[in-house]
């Protein structure tokens, strides 16, 4: 198998195979490095389960033989929320470390950042977590590509969901930065689209991390809503239900949620996760395609608790990684970007490919609703929606990504 | 009218948890003087605490409250240990010198609770009895809410009655309106110190453990905290309890209907608040004259000479090294964290003129940082300019800004000032946070990429070029008639009005020039890394430049120089080392502000004089 | 040639309902050492501030050289050539003593907007001289922070004198010293307003320094003007010692406690 790649790599690429620095052969047993970037101490509730799977995957990976002989390593960088922080360990990774790629990302801003960073130095990046459309679409480059579903894409799995729902008057909450701020702006624009008859009758953006539940629950309920769309997560989701469940807000209330059926975000509600919310998330401990299985089981082995929806993408990063090196067969940063436009590889989820037109992959999320079982929340009746039918249609996306 | 009246409501609520945090911050800071960054970290662990205990405990109104009050009391004896083991050895440092080891306290216990409690927010039991709510006008309003509204008030009564009453309260008042008085009447100062913070921690720990049923605990509670409670602090009065409560109610109901007016901009109401009260009343509502210094140093301020001919030849050496070694032996990396270094002195040198020679402090000096850096970029963004002429815009717009926002700050004293200037720079970072369609939000501004010809071993020399230059400039400055009329004004405003000084003026003039040079450096920063983002400005970038001033030394020249170096460099290097590094960073700060309490260049020109003279 | 020097035409302060100071009128001669006593409260410190500049008087008017300076700020009054010495001896203790007098000289010629030529640079022969001329030639490049009292108070003689004052104002020039410091500083004072053609006004707890060297006295008692005229005359005037000893104070003071 490996044989027959470098040989129809090097029957295929000619003059130009020559001049790249090719895998296997002559460096043979040299680790092949991926400089990773990520919010570690900011954000660890997302990033530890994250970093673990990163792990699993990078022993598998090796224990498989690793990239045509070479073992693939990493060198993980704390940026601590800071965007001009990541920029400087991009710096070093790719000019001291000589790393082949750069990954990583949880904040949309880093993620820019990084992107922008990967665009000035032509050096390939994989975003694994940022949200934000922008990675992709308007601030979109050559060498950027993202893994996890977009912003808009989970908004418009929701929004399928929402427009079934009898309700007209809707009321919003979302963390005021971007990614709330985008959600909000898809959410109303794909939801009045798909049923002209809606109302968006209140708006509350809370600061992130810092809301003020009571109050805001408290605006939202007086403007009466029929249903509510919540962008919130972490310690503002946990506020805003606990106060929302008291106060009576979400009764007879249809409630569309974002990532909140993720476990990162559901676990923490305990037993006063709500009922009956549909939401994006992660059911971990229902999916039972092999894929997953043998995913959660390995995850398990090793660090005795069930993944997050982190550990997925930090996982199938890993995983794609993988795959484009092994496919590309070099570390030249154009042969790679060239690869990684179409590349198909096996994620946990699924097969997901990254599309060739904007850089985006196809993995989805999981669409269901929340329940309660056993004293902690779960989702029930979800699908697992594919990322690749919620995308605008290519002319859209061609408008809406400059760089191409 | 039902919901106007229910939001109030939850003013209230949020007003009674916000006195009881502020409350212990205003008693604490009242008394030592002592500006307590790490009371946010004293909340967080209450909560933690709490949650800990109260989950151990049997469930019931016992195993709860009494798990409440023992994570209070808990947390009184952290901070009495805090004061006993670093605060005391450290009272007679220079002015605010004790917030640098306060917040080494905050790094260290940002990553101790990670450790101990670990990354998952943690969901606390309800209070028993009190899951409920009450109906009020139609509405549902949560018990526990209720129960908490009255807390504040009946906190706020037995302070009153424990400072009033009793001889200890007379102490603390005593100590509170005049220091020295309390030196004189022979009183163990000692034991009233730890006392405070015994009593002010415990006050934090009681509302961190009382949010148990409220919120999730977790570890962004402490940085949320602590700028909120600061604000409610000064907008009271520096060590006014009356001052806190009222605050606490102006904020929390703000805070409530704000979200009902503007929605959007919660995050910067309470510091376009702050500001009015402020400029309205610059003691706040209830302050008194004398309390606006923080800890003053006790030793004079030294003299400011011309350096020795060896120091400036060992100058002279290392720029020659810094210009000429690095195309040799560094590479693109080193000169990356280089670049960042020249930067970061620049900025640090830029606080330095106003709080060492000024003697003005400031919690919000990145705002022209940012400024600096945002007019560099946006010029580049959106009229195409050059790196050149960007980079020369920088100081004029971070001046401009200076001049707006001096005008108003330099009127103010001590930490009044301090806070006031923390204010504007969040009115500006919300300015670059929400003003999407310019700023581009926090998703920032994007490819602000330096010309072509600035290699990065160019735009280092550059970078070099200007930090060593501003550097310099702000030194001859400093020595110059303008430098020594903004010394006089800080050491003896009566005496320097009395020679025909214009304290106002030259401070002005002082704090708009520290703005344009803190813009220089933000413009470089700016295409440095490519990139601006709303961080350029924010609370963390103002606290660093603190930071590395304080650890250099307020009171030496060359004090930015080596703090700034040493903070990137130990920063940079950590980082990189472990990821507990901000408990090895905060570790190293305490031992460093344990060590040298005279700041780094303070314990070098100690040294040397001691040399000089044996 | 003006009559007085400075003019004080029923001044008048408030503070809470009670007047500090009640219509006070007297005139300082130019050349004449005067000297403003009274027993403690009487509203010395009071009547000074609204001279200076630092009190804003309720009624009546302050005249320099016949030129209206009601009101104007302290930093405005130095500069129509008012020096000043303070109780407690204010000077800059970061600073060495030449450039203390360094900088009153720079700030008396305008010179503070230079912010790019080194201080040191300028007015160091003048402020050489000055401080020859109050003995602290030895003295000059120690820090002001390490100065013996007495001679901070001759720093601050030094630094009223750069303005090449017409009126010298000294606010208890002597309080805190030792006894036979005292004699030296005010006779020194006496000279060089005797070389300069300069008038001195000054308040005064020692009665000795008082009757060895003022050419007037004014006494002050609860915010009136009591008594005025020679020291002689003001020693005899019975008003005043009813004043000094029915307030229970004897004409000579014990030597008031003073921190620095």
């Amino acid at each position: 198998m490996v044989g027959m790649g470098i040989g129809r790599r090097a029957i295929l690429g000619g003059a130009a195979v020559l001049a790249a620095p090719r895998l296997g052969n002559a460096q043979a047993g040299e680790p092949l490095k991926i400089g990773e970037i990520n919010s570690y101490t900011a954000q660890p509730a997302f990033l530890q389960p994250y970093r673990q799977a990163w792990t699993l995957a990078l022993e598998q990976v090796n224990a498989a033989g690793g990239i045509h002989g070479r073992p693939l390593t990493t060198i993980h960088r704390d940026d601590a929320g800071k965007p001009e922080d990541a920029v400087r360990h991009a710096g070093e990774l790719v000019t001291s470390e000589k790393v082949v790629l750069l990954a990583g990302g949880f904040l949309s801003n880093v993620g820019l950042a990084l992107g922008d960073y990967a665009a000035q130095n032509k050096k390939l990046f994989v975003a694994s977590e940022p949200l934000t459309d922008a990675i992709v679409w308007s601030k979109g480059n050559r060498y950027t590509f993202r893994l996890r579903a977009s912003t808009y894409m989970q908004c418009a799995m929701l929004v399928e969901e929402a427009a079934k729902l009898p309700a007209k008057k809707w009321a919003l909450v979302a963390p005021n930065y971007e990614y709330g701020q985008s959600a909000v702006r898809w959410f109303k624009e794909l939801l009045k689209a798909a049923r002209p008859d809606v109302e968006f009758v209140a708006e509350q953006f809370p600061a992130l991390g810092r809301i003020d539940a009571g109050a805001t629950v408290q605006a939202l309920a007086a403007s009466n809503p029929e249903a509510i769309f919540n962008v919130t997560f972490g310690a503002d989701l946990t506020n805003f239900v606990r106060q929302g469940a008291t106060r009576g807000l979400f009764e007879r209330r249809a409630v569309v949620s974002l990532l909140t059926g993720e476990p990162e975000y559901l676990d923490p509600l305990g037993d006063e996760a709500p009922e009956g919310w549909i939401v994006t998330g992660y059911p971990h401990d229902q999916i039972n395609t092999p894929a997953h299985t043998a995913f959660r089981d390995a995850y398990r082995r090793k660090y005795s608790d069930y993944p997050r929806l982190g550990s997925v993408v930090g996982y199938d990063t890993v995983q794609a990684i993988a795959a484009l090196l092994r496919r590309a067969n070099t570390t030249d940063t154009e042969k790679l970007v060239d690869t990684m436009r179409g590349l198909q590889f096996a994620s946990v989820l699924g097969e997901v490919t990254f599309r060739a037109l904007d850089h985006q992959s196809t993995m989805g999320a999981y669409v269901g609703k929340t329940a309660l079982r056993a004293g902690r929340g779960v989702m029930v009746d979800w699908r697992y929606a594919d990322g690749s039918k919620y995308l605008p249609s290519d002319a859209v996306v061609r408008t809406l990504r400059p760089a191409g | 009218m039902e919901n106007l009246l229910l939001q109030a409501l939850n003013g209230l609520a949020s007003a009674s948890s916000l006195f009881l945090v502020a409350s212990g911050l205003t008693v604490i800071f009242g008394v030592t003087r002592i500006v307590n960054f790490a009371h946010g970290s004293l909340y967080m662990l209450g909560a933690y605490l709490a949650f800990t205990i109260v989950t151990n405990l049997p469930r019931g109104h016992a195993g709860f409250w009494g798990g409440v009050v023992l994570a209070a009391l808990a947390v009184g004896a952290i901070g009495a240990l805090l004061e006993m083991l670093l605060l005391r050895r450290i009272y007679r440092a220079p002015e605010l010198f004790q917030l640098l080891a306060t917040f080494g306290v905050v790094l260290v216990v940002q990553d101790v609770a990670l450790l101990i409690w670990g990354a998952q927010d943690l969901l606390g039991p309800r209070a028993p009895g009190l899951r409920g709510s009450v109906e009020l006008l139609g509405l549902r309003f949560p018990l526990y809410e209720l129960v908490l509204i009255g807390i504040g008030p009946v906190v706020l009564g037995l302070l009153l009655l424990l400072f009033k009453r009793t001889r200890w309260g007379t102490l603390v008042r005593a100590a509170t309106q005049d220091r020295e008085m309390v030196g004189a009447l022979g009183v163990n100062q000692r034991w009233l110190f730890t006392s405070v913070f015994f009593l002010g921690s415990a006050l934090a720990g009681l509302a961190g453990a009382l949010q148990l049923p409220r919120e999730s605990v977790n570890l962004h509670m402490d940085l949320a905290t602590i700028t909120e409670v600061f604000v409610v602090v000064v907008v009271g009065g520096l060590g006014s309890l009356p001052g806190a409560a009222l605050a606490a109610l102006l904020i929390g109901e703000i805070h409530a209907f704000g979200i009902l007016v503007f929605p959007k901009i919660t995050l910067v109401l309470v510091f376009l608040v702050m500001a009015v009260v402020l400029v309205v009343r610059p003691r706040g509502l209830f302050g008194k004259a004398q309390m606006a210094q923080a800890a003053v140093a006790s030793v004079a301020e030294p003299v400011l000479g011309r350096a020795p001919a060896q120091l400036k030849w060992l100058g002279f050496l290392a720029l020659v090294v810094a210009v000429a070694a690095p195309p040799f032996l560094a590479g693109d990396y080193a000169l990356i964290v280089l670049t960042d270094m020249a930067i970061a002195v620049l900025f640090a040198a830029s606080l330095h003129f106003i709080m060492g020679p000024g003697g003005m402090a400031s919690f919000g000096h990145a705002a022209y940082f940012g400024i600096g850096a945002y007019g560099a970029a946006l010029l580049t963004k959106w009229f195409a300019a050059p790196m050149v002429p960007a980079l020369l815009a920088a100081p004029f717009c971070a001046g401009l800004a200076g001049v707006l926002f001096g005008f108003f700050c330099v009127r103010l004293s001590g930490v009044y000032s301090a806070m006031l200037t923390l204010a504007f720079a969040q009115i500006a970072w919300s300015v670059a946070f929400q003003w999407v369609e310019v700023t581009g939000g926090d998703n920032g501004v994007l490819g602000v990429w330096p010309d072509p010809w600035a290699t990065k071993l160019n735009f280092y020399w550059l970078a070099l070029g200007c930090s060593v230059f501003g550097t310099l400039a702000l030194r001859r400055i400093a020595l110059s008639p303008f430098g020594y009329a903004l010394r006089a004004q800080r050491d003896n405003a009566l005496r320097a009005e009395a020679i025909g000084i214009n304290g106002f003026e030259i401070r002005w003039v002082a704090f708009v020039l520290a703005a344009g040079f803190a813009g220089v450096a933000g413009g470089l920063f700016a295409f440095a890394k490519g990139s601006v983002f709303p961080t350029a400005l924010d609370i963390p970038r103002s606290v660093d430049a603190l930071l590395m001033v304080l650890l250099g030394g307020v009171q030496t020249l060359a004090g930015p120089l080596l703090g700034a170096l040493a903070f990137t460099g130990l920063h940079e290097q950590l980082v990189r080392a472990t990821d507990y590094w901000r408990l090895v960073l905060g570790s190293v700060i305490l031992l460093l502000v344990l060590a040298f309490p005279q700041g780094l260049a303070g314990a070098v020109r100690q040294w040397w004089d001691s040399r000089r003279r044996a | 040639m003006q009559r007085y020097t400075l003019e004080a035409q029923g001044i008048q302060k408030s503070f809470g309902g009670v007047r500090a100071v009640d219509q006070v009128s007297f005139g300082v001669r130019p050349g004449e050492m005067l000297a403003l006593i009274g027993p403690n409260g009487a509203g010395k410190s009071t009547c000074f501030n609204l001279l200076n500049g630092h009190l804003r008087p309720d009624a009546g008017q302050v005249k320099l050289l016949g030129q209206d300076i009601t009101g104007l700020a302290p930093r405005r009054v130095w500069k129509r050539g008012v020096g000043r010495t303070f109780q407690i001896t204010a000077t800059f203790g970061s600073m060495t003593v030449r450039e203390n007098v360094q900088l009153a000289l720079q700030s008396h010629r305008g010179e503070l907007a230079r912010i790019w030529s080194p201080a040191w640079r300028l007015r160091g022969g003048q402020a050489d001289t000055l401080l020859e001329r109050v003995g602290l030639a030895g003295q000059a490049r120690r820090p002001c922070s390490v100065l013996a009292y007495g001679d901070l108070k001759r720093v601050e003689l030094a630094i009223a004198l750069s303005n090449n004052p017409r009126l010298l104002l000294m606010d208890e020039p002597t309080a805190g010293m030792a006894p036979q410091d005292r004699v030296g500083l005010m006779a020194l004072v006496a000279e060089i307003a005797r070389e300069r053609g300069m008038s001195v006004l000054f308040t005064e707890h020692d009665m000795d320094v008082v009757f060895g060297h003022a050419d007037r006295v004014l006494v002050l008692d609860r915010g009136r003007l009591i008594a005025e005229g020679t020291p002689d005359e003001v020693r005899g005037n019975a008003l005043v010692q009813e004043v000094y000893l029915g307030s229970g104070f004897e004409p000579e003071p014990a030597e008031e406690p003073v921190e620095c």
